[in-house]
């Protein structure tokens, strides 16, 4: 009898215990244990790190390379979303319904369609290393090859401290295109052809189609789109780290929060501070994806 | 029903979250003390032989860092060498690329190996590991026999700014074993095929640059521009040829307006010139193995780097190409130190774990390795030298390391070098991206030194980052 009570907790625990035990202790502990490292001195390699309370938040108000950081992910928090789910929303409409009858894609989508995702199946690492041969400051890279072909004097992409920025947002937003046209034209497709062809019948056009119907019925995905983009510009690293001259340079012109994390942590052996810097950008991360969540609630259009 | 015990799924939760804890705890990322290492075999007695009581039953565990100079070395002539004395010793060899990573792990656990080469882009920080005691004090190593004859001690066969530039709080704890030669390189054949002279003094230096670029055959000069510290090197180093020395070690101590003075203005300023109008198209985006091989391929014809050169280089490198190394030429006509002033700097660190299992096998390692046997078979197969003094005579080296030698004996004591940015990480990478900044007209060298300055000062008064004085 007591068996059979606690057979169904058994049973459930059992499933549960696993997973739950690898989270706690794998993902859970390690951010609780960053917490208590931030206030310390701990440079990696004693075994009795030191309290210093809250020194290294206070350090951290005052140091400019971070803020400069933090900067670079606020910049491409607001454009990385916005240029991708622009781009992305034009192809993924142009594929599916852009087509003269307004119903199916323009000739040639189905081949469009394997060519946007190529970025999409490429390692970021990969992709770093192929952008960093492709914006080539001298005859051998792809972007100035021809440029100096035509005479004209090349272009530092990743060495111009005033260019190298948008290089890194021209590589993400190249890269993330094609998932996000993807996720769109499986959100189009769960929209019922008859609302295209009513409103073909009553004589809208292609814009009209695109602003009147497309683009309200797919304001979900367009959310979802959103918060993912959002949270990769916030903890992007390896693109930066990779590809970027000097980690993030030249001149700090490109380097992200994460970026100094990895920096002061594994190049300068302040774990402590590091942790702190990680902390913070904790926070960051946690208050929009709370931000982002109480925006976005709006009611579901049901078809 | 009421009464009877059901699990809830909040009851369930509460379990759940308390069969981990105790796990959790254990597995923390910043590790427990270990307990205090337990001397259960005696010491083995010491010799003129063994000087460090080597235990024949104790494993050594080797670790070297798999970059320029590869592994090679350490197996076929250090640890056969090592055997011959202690044919019982099991030596543990292994590589890696990136030391931190594989080794940083290793310290935080307690059990790290004797042997480390603490090099390359990833190697663990000299002042995190001194501070936390990890460094084997190295004096004995010094004041030990030397293993080619016993009536020498091994200070006196190795060059002193080792001894200097390895001590870290008053110990002698990290051993720079290759001697890098820094100066300005170019190709033999090139300079003698268009009848180019090694410039004495910087005007000659920049008409020499003016008579390059017209000829229209090359670029003039060119340096690792995506790592601007290739650059800052002969910056300093022409510093403290105009200065002298101390513009240096005044640098290194974190002095105020250390970085402001005149002679680092002057240097800046010349250099900026150089930035200006003497470049490669496309330096500053050019990483040092496309620069070099842009020399090789007689598309620029001079460059600063180090000794390491013409070995990194040698799959690129023309058979008749002939490196050669020239020295930061005069500039004032009053320099303060000589023409042939060098910047020479051991490196490819060597450390003994102190709290390794086996530390006197480490330092026995070492002493092996400072023989005249191991040290110039070492020069002949990576083409670098060592700091055991003499190593190659007699050898057969490459021209690059000809040049490279012969410019330190024409140097005599007039070398400098310097270790801030070993010391102070956040002050190296400040100066390198000042220096990018320098080279490609954005910053003035006024504003490029105060910058620097700035940051200088930021460390100087930054109470939690340990200060070093030289």
């Amino acid at each position: 009898m007591i068996f059979n009570r606690y057979r169904r907790g058994l049973f459930i625990t059992s499933f549960l215990a696993a997973p739950v035990i690898l989270y706690l202790v794998y993902v859970i502990s390690p951010y609780i244990q960053a917490f208590y490292i931030a206030m310390t001195d701990w440079r990696g390699v004693t075994a009795t790190p030191r309290f210093i309370g809250l020194d290294n938040f206070e350090r951290l108000l005052g140091d400019g390379t971070f803020w400069k950081a933090v900067s670079h992910n606020g910049a491409l928090l607001l454009l990385l979303p916005l240029i991708t789910i622009v781009i992305a929303l034009f192809f993924a409409f142009l594929l599916n319904v852009g087509g003269p009858q307004g119903v199916t894609g323009i000739r040639g989508s189905k081949f469009y369609r394997v060519v946007f995702f190529f970025p999409q199946v490429l390692a970021v690492a990969v992709v770093a290393v192929l952008f960093q041969q492709v914006f080539r400051p001298d005859g051998s890279g792809m972007l100035n090859g021809p440029l100096m072909a035509l005479g004209l004097p090349p272009i530092g992409f990743l060495s111009d401290p005033d260019v190298a920025f948008w290089s890194v947002l021209g590589v993400m937003v190249w890269q993330a295109v094609g998932f996000y046209v993807v996720l769109f034209s499986a959100g189009l497709a769960s929209i019922p052809r008859d609302m295209f062809e009513a409103a073909q019948i009553d004589g809208a056009g292609r814009l009209s189609l695109f602003f009147r119907i497309t683009l309200p019925l797919l304001w979900d995905t367009v959310q979802v789109a959103w918060v993912y983009l959002g949270i990769l510009a916030l903890d992007v690293f390896a693109i930066v780290w990779v590809m970027t001259d000097q980690h993030g340079g030249p001149d700090f012109s490109t380097t992200v929060m994460a970026a100094e994390i990895y920096r002061n942590a594994f190049q300068y052996f302040r774990f402590g501070y590091a942790s702190a810097l990680g902390v913070v950008m904790f926070f960051f991360t946690v208050g929009f994806a709370i931000l982002s969540l109480r925006l976005s609630r709006r009611e579901r259009i049901e078809y | 029903m009421s009464d009877t015990p059901q699990i809830s799924r909040r009851g369930f939760l509460r379990a759940a979250a308390l069969v981990p804890a105790a796990g959790a705890l254990a597995a923390c990322a910043t590790p427990a003390a270990p307990p205090a290492a337990s001397s259960s075999s005696a010491p083995v007695a010491t010799s003129a032989a063994n000087p460090f009581g080597v235990d024949a039953k104790k494993p050594l565990e080797v670790w070297i860092f798999d970059g320029g100079f590869g592994q090679d070395y350490a197996k076929n002539i250090h640890q056969p060498l090592f055997k011959t004395k202690y044919p019982d010793v099991e030596i543990k060899h292994n590589a890696t690329k990136e030391i931190t990573k594989v080794l940083q792990p290793r310290f935080a656990g307690g059990n790290p190996p004797e042997v480390i080469d603490n090099s390359g882009a990833n190697f663990i920080d000299f002042g995190a590991l001194s501070q936390d005691g990890q460094l084997q004090d190295l004096t004995p190593l010094l004041d030990a026999p030397s293993w080619d004859d016993p009536n020498t001690k091994v200070r006196d066969t190795i060059d002193p700014s080792v001894i200097e530039i390895g001590t870290y709080d008053g110990k002698f704890s990290v051993l720079g074993y290759v001697n890098y030669i820094h100066g300005i390189w170019y190709s033999q054949k090139v300079f003698r095929d268009n009848g180019w002279q090694i410039p004495k003094t910087w005007d000659e230096f920049i008409a020499l640059c003016e008579t390059i670029k017209k000829s229209g055959k090359m670029a003039p000069f060119t340096y690792a521009g995506k790592f601007p510290q290739y650059l800052y090197e002969p910056l300093l180093t022409m510093a403290a040829k105009i200065g002298g020395n101390e513009v240096l070690v005044n640098i290194d101590n974190l002095e105020d307006g250390a970085w402001t003075t005149e002679a680092m203005k002057s240097a800046a300023t010349a250099w900026a010139e150089v930035g200006a109008k003497y470049l490669m198209e496309g330096t500053t985006g050019l990483d040092h193995v496309q620069t070099q091989t842009a020399q090789n391929k007689y598309k620029v014809a001079m460059l600063p780097s180090g000794s390491w050169l013409e070995n990194e280089q040698k799959t690129t490198t023309p058979p008749d190409f002939e490196y050669g190394m020239f020295p930061i030429p005069d500039v004032t006509g009053s320099d303060k130190m000589p023409y042939g002033t060098l910047h020479t700097q051991p490196g490819e660190n060597f450390i003994v774990s102190a709290k390794s299992p086996h530390p006197q096998a480490g330092m026995e390692y070492l002493r092996g390795m400072l023989s005249k046997k191991a040290a110039g078979d070492f020069s002949a197969l990576v083409r670098t030298l060592t700091v055991v003094k003499g190593a190659t005579e007699g050898k057969d080296i490459s021209p690059g390391v000809t040049s490279a030698s012969k410019a330190v004996t024409d140097a005599g004591a007039n070398t400098v070098y310097y270790r801030w940015f070993n010391w102070y990480g956040p002050l190296k990478d400040e100066a390198i991206a000042a220096t990018g900044q320098l080279m490609s007209g954005g910053l003035t060298p006024d504003k490029y030194l105060e910058r620097i300055q700035k940051k200088a000062d930021e460390i100087k008064n930054d109470s939690s980052i340990k200060k070093y004085k030289r």
